[in-house]
């Protein structure tokens, strides 16, 4: 049984920087990932990092231009921490080796980002998130001594004890299907967000939710779970990414009809308004008939000089080549909202601590709330590195301070039981896995978008639930130990009807418009009875709902315009 | 949409069965990628072909394998052009062939055990920033285009497309090879590192490290991301010999001078001198040559003769010095102009670093095509 102080399950960004903090402090730590660590998803963060690093600029400044990207809906003492220490954290990635970009003296240099009120964007080429993330799986390599990795472990289930404190974790070896209970004084979830829900998404095809469905079956609290972000800029069909970074350098968007249509939605930032405000902006062009009849309006790249595209945005060259066909340096591309984000998740305080004791979330998963209704761009990579570091070195801590309580071997044999008689139904008994997928994530994107109602909420809410009975009975081909990606397709597939679920009953439940949940019912946002966070408790019958306050420590919510 | 017919080379380790092939036929759009045609068939037909795979989108790197025999990413592969290189390959309607990456052991399907190659040859080569003393207060500051220089490495995705593709490491499997080399110069080009000569003369001396690659170009046609690895190869040769790393077993660097000095005297390679201007260089040399030149030239005999046997090296009379052929008319003069104009241009074939090209006219070559293969 393998044992270690502190295990993070997920080796994304907040994952890996998670594990490197609770080394530091001299515990046993263990990092178990489905994928190897450089597949993780926090590769596709093109864009950059946000931090208040320049002279001129104020972490207040930051914090107040992600408080009002949230939509109020952040919690203001968690954004101030995110902020104030944002800088520290940028100089600690440069020294250990990330390829920031400079500005002409050799220092760290900056473009602008949406919803920003100074350009703050720390960035490599665009290719941000996989730079950072390769340079802590360098760290990771070096510090093998203190970390040990198991790469291409798929975790089922988090093992508590009598108290109700997590204690470990039971995982397969994809290797060879063998299943192991490992031991641990601390857990952190950092196994990112749930975009395989929907469909298209922007996210990996390993986004499923895996880490907000196992806290929320162990009975821990989730947050925020209707604030889904929709990106501005996605290519239609396949939901492929077109960084913001695209309009940070100065694209423009244009409808059918050639018109910049920011004009009427967001005078003042155009293009680099919030990201659920552009989103709003384009799927109302296309909805009233001013898009293109593929359902899309265009992103003009060809106003940017072509060596600063080639320098700066190189992958969307390749992107807009490879996938659309398309030389964004000579002609407009095409592109839509289309789901990316997860703002909600598996509720934390400031040191990731979720209320089961032992267990912590961290990036993605998590939801502290940082990013309330809305994410700014850029905000991620600082999300998952701040409260990832911060959740390392809490649960290194507890380790440290506790005495360690074995997790009973019956829920090792619960999951083995469970994959069992997955592999037990026949073929024909029950629909494909990839047929509910399918189901599921079209029914989402088609009723919980960028604009919702009642009706189709609770429409997509039925769909969920019929579809959560027929993945009882769901088969599948492979019976095999070695790789068997159809079983952990089936064990996702649980996990992603979780998340969907709980996203149809926070939509239904929030009866306003905030951030990313526009309800065209409820058109308006309304402080007084909805300037709260919907929190999800599993019960027998489904999530039960219940509501906390959001923090405000200097900003009173105001009108929000751009 | 059409219907495409994809022949996916399998093996299923638990059967007791060897590798054979299996034909899916799958209905996509042409625009769309073999990757998704595998997951068709998958999601369709068998669940238990198995694929890594996860961005979709040529980030994440998961998805590396062979189509049509050539190495890349399965999700960077369009299907319609798939199809049409498999029909130019074949003559005729010929089904699109995909096979797990080569120089790795399969594990199941399309599934290789990177771990036992790849991934041991990255920490071969010290894969972390090695920086002297403390570190400043703020950051680093160092030349803005020196960190572009190594975002091209930098721009790796660790997918093994290019060590699926080294003819190198078929021949050597210790060769530390394209992915691990082009790792290396991130490191060695980042004036963040104070152990760049160490690191030099760690891979120079390596019998299988910088001089092991023997310029096929094939790992620069299979890297979905530009990363160009033989040029990050060539970088670290060419850094090598600037810090004096020149005393390397392999005799790498001075067979480089040699070469390049021979092709700039007399326009093409001179067999009979090659190896002797390698080990014993000029006049000098061969009046006083080293032990380790006379080592090396001894040791180099078998394969003179294996040469000169094959027919790869001339016929023994022909081998006399003075007798090499001169590039006809003036073409000898050509050949130095090329040696100046590259001198007085040292510019890196570099994505990321882009000459004026804004004010080129238009329309220009098909610039992107010309990157890949720089």
């Amino acid at each position: 049984m393998p044992t270690h102080d502190v295990l993070v399950i997920g080796a994304g960004l907040a994952g890996q920087r998670a594990a490197l903090a609770a080394a530091e402090q001299g515990v046993s730590v263990g990092i178990v990932s489905k994928v190897h660590p450089v597949r993780s998803h926090s590769n596709a963060a093109q864009g950059g990092i946000n931090a208040a690093l320049n002279p001129g600029d104020s972490w207040e400044s930051h914090a107040f231009d992600t408080i009002k990207g949230s939509d109020y809906l952040g919690d203001q003492d968690a954004v101030e921490i995110m902020c104030r220490e944002a800088p520290e954290e940028i100089l600690h990635l440069e020294h250990l080796g990330v390829t920031f970009h400079r500005n002409e003296e050799g220092k760290l240099g900056t473009r602008a980002f949406g919803g920003a009120s100074a350009a703050r964007t720390y960035y490599v080429a665009d290719i941000t998130g996989q730079a950072i993330m390769h340079v802590l799986y360098e760290q990771l390599m070096k510090h093998a001594d203190s970390v040990a990795r198991y790469e291409e472990w798929f975790c089922t289930a988090l093992a508590l004890d009598e108290q109700g404190e997590c204690c470990g974790v039971v995982t397969r070896n994809i290797a060879d299907g063998s299943m192991e209970l490992f031991e641990a004084k601390s857990v952190i979830l950092a196994c990112g967000g749930n975009g395989q829900v929907w469909k298209p998404t922007t996210n990996a095809l390993i986004c499923t939710g895996d880490g907000i469905a196992m806290a929320y079956r162990a009975g821990a609290k989730l947050m925020d779970m209707e604030m889904i972000q929709y990106h501005p800029t996605t290519l239609a069909g396949k939901g492929f990414l077109i960084t913001e970074g695209a309009r940070g350098e100065g694209a423009h968007l244009l409808n059918a009809k050639g018109e910049r249509f920011m004009e009427r939605y967001a005078p003042n930032k155009m293009e680099l308004a919030s990201r659920d405000v552009v989103s709003r902006a384009e799927q109302t062009e296309i909805n009233e008939g001013r898009g293109f009849p593929d359902g899309t309006v265009a992103l003009d790249i060809t106003v940017v000089p072509k060596k600063r595209v080639h320098e700066a945005l190189r992958e969307i060259v390749l992107v807009g080549r490879d996938f659309a066909g398309v030389d964004i340096t000579r002609e407009p591309i095409h592109i839509k909202p289309g789901n990316h984000y997860t703002m909600g998740g598996v509720k934390t305080d400031v040191d990731g601590r979720t209320d089961i004791p032992g267990l912590y979330a961290a990036g993605e998963t998590a939801c502290v709330s940082v990013h309330g209704g809305n994410r700014l761009g850029a905000n991620s990579l600082l999300d998952t590195l701040i409260f990832g570091r911060r959740s390392g070195a809490d649960a290194a801590s507890r380790a440290k301070r506790i005495d360690r309580s074995r997790p009973s071997r019956a829920v090792l044999e619960a999951e083995q039981a469970q994959i069992d008689a997955i592999s037990a139904r026949e073929k024909g008994s029950g629909r494909r896995v990839s047929e509910i997928k399918f189901e599921l994530g079209t029914t989402m994107d088609a009723k919980v978008a960028v604009f919702r109602d009642e009706a189709g909420i609770q429409e997509a809410l039925e769909t969920v639930r019929r579809l959560k009975e027929e993945a009882e009975s769901a088969y599948i081909d492979d019976k095999g130990a070695v790789f068997n990606q159809d079983l952990l397709g089936a064990i996702e597939l649980g996990y992603m009807l979780d998340n969907a679920e709980c996203t149809c009953v926070a939509a239904l439940e929030r009866k306003e418009s905030r951030g990313a949940q526009y309800r065209t019912d409820f058109p308006e946002r309304n402080d007084e009875e909805w300037l709260k966070h919907i929190d999800l408790q599993l019960n027998d019958a489904g999530p039960e709902i219940s509501y906390s306050e959001v923090t405000i420590t200097q900003w009173e919510p105001q009108e929000r315009t751009y | 949409m059409a219907t495409y017919t994809l022949k996916v080379r399998r093996y299923q380790p638990e059967s007791g069965e060897g590798p054979y092939w299996e034909e899916f036929d799958v209905d996509l759009d042409p625009s769309l990628s073999v990757l998704d045609g595998l997951l068709q068939a998958k999601d369709r037909d068998d669940g238990s072909l198995s694929v890594r795979c996860s961005c979709r989108a040529a980030i994440c790197g998961s998805c590396g394998m062979k189509v049509n025999g050539q190495s890349g990413l399965g999700c960077k592969t369009q299907i319609g052009e798939a199809h049409e290189a498999a029909n130019r390959r074949n003559g005729g309607s010929e089904p699109i062939v995909v096979e797990p990456m080569g120089n790795m052991p399969v594990i199941k399907d399309l599934i290789t055990d990177m771990e036992s190659t790849h991934w041991t040859k990255i920490r071969r080569v010290t894969p972390w920033l090695l920086p002297h003393g403390e570190a400043p207060e703020r950051e680093y500051v160092v030349e803005p285009e020196s960190m572009i220089d190594i975002t091209q490495s930098m721009a790796c995705i660790q997918c093994g497309a290019c060590v699926s593709s080294c003819l190198s490491m078929e021949a050597d499997p210790d060769f530390i090879g394209p992915a691990a080399l082009a790792k290396a110069y991130r490191f060695v080009g980042d004036p963040r590192d104070a152990e760049t000569k160490e690191r030099l003369h760690d891979l120079a001396h390596d019998q299988h490290g910088i001089y092991d690659c023997t310029h096929c170009f094939s790992c620069i046609d299979a890297c979905p991301k530009g990363v160009a690895p033989m040029d990050q190869i060539m970088r670290l040769r060419r850094k090598a010999a600037e810090e004096g790393v020149d005393d390397d077993p392999n005799n790498g660097a001075n067979h480089v001078n040699a070469f390049v000095k021979m092709i700039e005297k007399k326009g093409t390679n001179d067999e009979a001198l090659l190896i002797q201007e390698s080990y014993a260089p000029g006049i000098k040399g061969k009046l006083k040559p080293s032990k380790g030149a006379i080592k090396g030239l001894v040791e180099s005999l078998p394969t003179v003769l294996r040469a000169i046997k094959t027919g790869k090296a001339r016929s023994l009379p022909k081998l006399i010095p003075g007798v090499h052929p001169k590039l006809p008319d003036g073409a000898q003069d050509e050949v130095k102009a090329i040696y100046e104009h590259a001198e007085e241009h040292r510019e890196e074939f570099n994505l990321y670093i882009r000459g004026e090209e804004d004010v080129e006219p238009e329309p220009e070559p098909d610039e992107t095509k010309m990157e890949e293969t720089a």
